[in-house]
């Protein structure tokens, strides 16, 4: 392992299902930070599964295997304290909360992590987020409306990476964040997690387009096929998948699997 | 005979409130010499009483009264309340919106306070009964002047008869009052009654914010019927609010009758904070061609606490709307009750009208029941209604708290959500955030 235990997120063969589904079938992958690593594979492969048993979702049942943040555990913790040990999802269909506004949204957010008794200074919190909102070209207007509501798939995915800028993650998975996005809200939502990237976080993108890695450059690139990772290389990998499709690598693994 | 909570007494054996019933509540032999009142209303009084006693309690078939609880609208061991212990603590209780133009406060229906320094000269917010001194036709035309037709007849007539005073709002014609009046009705004493009384007539073109406020000054078992008449002139706007915030153990009516011209607004939200029982009664007329009525209401519920609404939307004219918008949620074993009726009249074609209520069940020994209603004579309308009933939605839930809110902080940001986006529907930003406050503190955020 190329950094210590102590730094990576570390997912350690796990099984997980949904009802007695099994859907998560052995997948091991270690995200050091100051890393970004894309996992890419077909529709069904089991990549949202991945992000949200990561998170904590309660419809998900690990069978076995670990997740590791920085040496822990976090399979048992709430979703709440896993996000306030530094773990942070940007969600492939970010969920519409009818009457919380995204400024009460997100200040709820960084309260918890004060400790009790601790007050928001209300005059920091606005700005920073209205600097990171301008950064993504988020309007200053959207404060008041409510979280995701009515919101453009694009204007959904800029808000998750502006959760993210202001909750400051260690590690992020950003699921699909670029699904639904034009070109230029592509690079906006690009430059906004670049602007990210450094020695404190690790980062794991899913997509299942090469397009998004042209502007956020992987230090790895993994193919997951039916719950496993199946094929890993560096951010050529991407290029070829994107010209020859995923037979090629399911067809290797498959061949190397019987000649065990 | 009065019912304790644990009596076996089925309901039909609850006597009928009668002259023998509620002695407590019984015209003073002595009144009459001293009253405030003209003569032509103390006698109106009079019959309203005789109407009260003649009429017999709501009893369990009575459609208006389905579901609701009719051990808690028997009133016998209510008493007529006495002038409070503290007036002056109760005026420096009342502390509402930081801007406001006037203020008007009662307790144990008493003025204890009153002003109006900023409104406009022609603008009369005055004492109920004053008004029918001084302004006797006015006040005829427009005091408890339509049929109730909720189910609380019995309820108003004896509102009627025992009426002290109340908050008499007259705006004349294209008047704008700019900022919101606030009025107070307090209640105080054990087993004390209250009949309060906010009437409001908007002339062609005013426009005004009004906020009822209504207050236990201790945790004590009282009993408030409240009415609220609300009468739009044609062009008028008509913002109104009532904060009903009784302690735990009162038992409430709150009837309200809205009337609205030609093209005039009204939006009249009540919030449900207090009460033991508590029914709300809203009989929305849109008179006019192009009339409005946004009826709103935001009850969170919690412990025993039953909320029992009963609502019309009856349409008279072409083109007018109504929509109403109601939102429950229900901790603990709290009930709910809503029967709404939208009818459209022959002449009113062209009618939108909208009804919505929504329950987010918060625990599994609540229970909310809805029974909304339509009945359309005339042509070419659209009209919607629906009630719904949900627990907090599990992936909005988990989506908080993938960002670090615990999830009882998650749950309850999830119901002042719920409740906000009635809030919105006032369109008023200053009294959005006020009222938001006041929801906060309700839900513990
Ligand atoms: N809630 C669920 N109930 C049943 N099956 C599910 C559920 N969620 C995901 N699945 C199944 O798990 C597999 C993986 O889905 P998902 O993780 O969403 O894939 P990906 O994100 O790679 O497209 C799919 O076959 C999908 O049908
Ligand atoms: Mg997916």
């Amino acid at each position: 392992m190329s950094a210590p235990a102590t730094s990576t997120l570390s997912i350690r063969d796990l099984h997980a299902s949904i009802g007695e589904k099994p859907i998560l079938k052995g997948l091991s992958l270690e995200i050091p930070k100051g890393e970004v690593h894309a996992i890419m594979g077909k529709n069904g492969a089991g990549k949202s599964t991945l992000a949200k048993i990561m998170a904590g979702h309660p419809d998900y049942t690990v069978t076995s295997g670990d997740v590791l943040l920085d040496g822990e555990s976090i399979l048992g913790m709430e979703p709440d304290v896993r996000a306030r040990l530094g773990l942070f999802l940007a969600f492939q269909y970010p969920m519409e909360i009818p009457g919380v506004t995204i400024a009460n949204f997100i200040r709820a957010a960084l309260q918890a992590r004060l400790p009790q008794g601790e007050e928001l200074e209300a005059t920091e919190y606005y700005a920073k987020l209205y600097a990171k909102m301008d950064a993504l070209s988020v309007p200053r207007n959207f404060t008041s409306r409510s979280v995701n509501e009515g919101f453009s798939g694009g204007e959904k995915k800029r808000c998750e990476i502006l959760q993210m800028a202001m909750l400051e993650p260690s590690y992020a998975v950003l699921d699909e964040t670029d699904s639904g996005l034009d070109i230029d809200a592509l690079k906006i939502v690009s430059a906004g997690v670049n602007a990210l990237r450094g020695p404190n976080i690790g980062m794991l993108v899913i997509t299942h387009y090469q397009r998004l890695l042209d502007y956020i450059v992987p230090d790895k690139v993994h193919v997951m096929s039916d719950g496993r990772i199946i094929h890993s290389g560096d951010k050529e990998l991407a290029l070829k998948l994107e010209a020859q499709g995923y037979d090629w690598v399911e067809k290797e693994y498959a061949d190397a699997q019987s000649a065990l | 005979m009065s019912l304790s909570a644990t009596s076996e007494v089925s309901i039909e054996e609850i006597p009928p409130v009668g002259s023998t019933g509620v002695t407590g509540l019984a015209p003073r032999p002595d009144s009459s010499p001293s009253s405030r009142w003209p003569q032509w209303f103390q006698q109106d009084q009079q019959k309203a009483w005789e109407t009260f006693t003649t009429l017999r309690q709501p009893k369990r078939n009575d459609e208006p009264w389905r579901f609701a609880n009719l051990k808690a609208i028997d009133l016998s061991d209510f008493q007529l309340a006495g002038p409070v212990q503290d007036p002056a603590a109760l005026i420096r209780r009342s502390e509402g919106l930081s801007k406001t133009c006037a203020k008007m406060i009662f307790a144990n229906d008493e003025m204890i306070h009153r002003d109006a320094q900023g409104l406009p000269n022609n603008v009369l917010l005055i004492p109920l009964d004053q008004a029918a001194c001084e302004h006797e036709d006015l006040f005829r035309k427009s005091f408890m002047s339509s049929e109730v037709r909720l189910g609380s007849k019995k309820f108003s007539a004896l509102h009627r008869a025992r009426l002290s005073t109340g908050a008499f709002l007259h705006v004349p014609k294209n008047v704008v009052i700019e900022h919101p009046i606030e009025i107070w009705y307090w209640v105080e004493g054990e087993q004390a009654s209250i009949f309060p009384h906010t009437l409001i007539v908007l002339e062609e073109g005013a426009s005004a914010t009004v906020i009822d406020r209504f207050v236990s000054a201790h945790n004590e078992r009282s009993l408030a019927i409240a009415v609220n008449d609300l009468m739009l002139g044609g062009n008028s706007r008509l913002t109104y609010v009532g904060v009903q915030n009784w302690s735990d153990k009162v038992t409430a009516f709150h009837l309200n009758t809205t009337e609205v011209e030609k093209d005039a607004t009204s939006t009249a939200l009540q919030m449900n904070f207090g009460g033991s029982y508590v029914r709300g009664e809203s009989d929305s007329h849109l008179l006019g061609e192009g009339s409005r009525s946004v009826m709103l209401s935001v009850n969170p519920a919690s412990g025993t606490r039953e909320i029992d609404q009963r609502t019309f939307q009856d349409h008279f004219a072409p083109r007018a709307t109504s929509d109403l918008l109601y939102h429950n949620s229900l901790a603990d074993s709290s009930r709910t009750i809503f029967a709404g009726l939208i009818k459209v009249e022959e002449a009113a074609h062209e009618t939108d009208a909208y009804q919505k209520v929504r329950n987010l069940m918060l625990s599994d020994e609540a229970e909310a029941n809805s029974m909304p209603g339509l009945e359309i004579l005339a042509d070419n309308v659209r009209c919607t209604h629906g009630a719904t009933s949900g627990e907090v939605n599990e992936d909005e839930l988990f989506y908080m708290m993938a960002r670090g809110i615990p999830a009882k902080q998650a749950a309850q940001l999830i119901v002042r959500g719920f409740f906000g986006t009635v809030l919105e529907r006032l369109e008023n930003e200053h009294l959005q955030t006020h009222l938001g406050t006041l929801l906060d503190r309700k839900l513990n955020l």
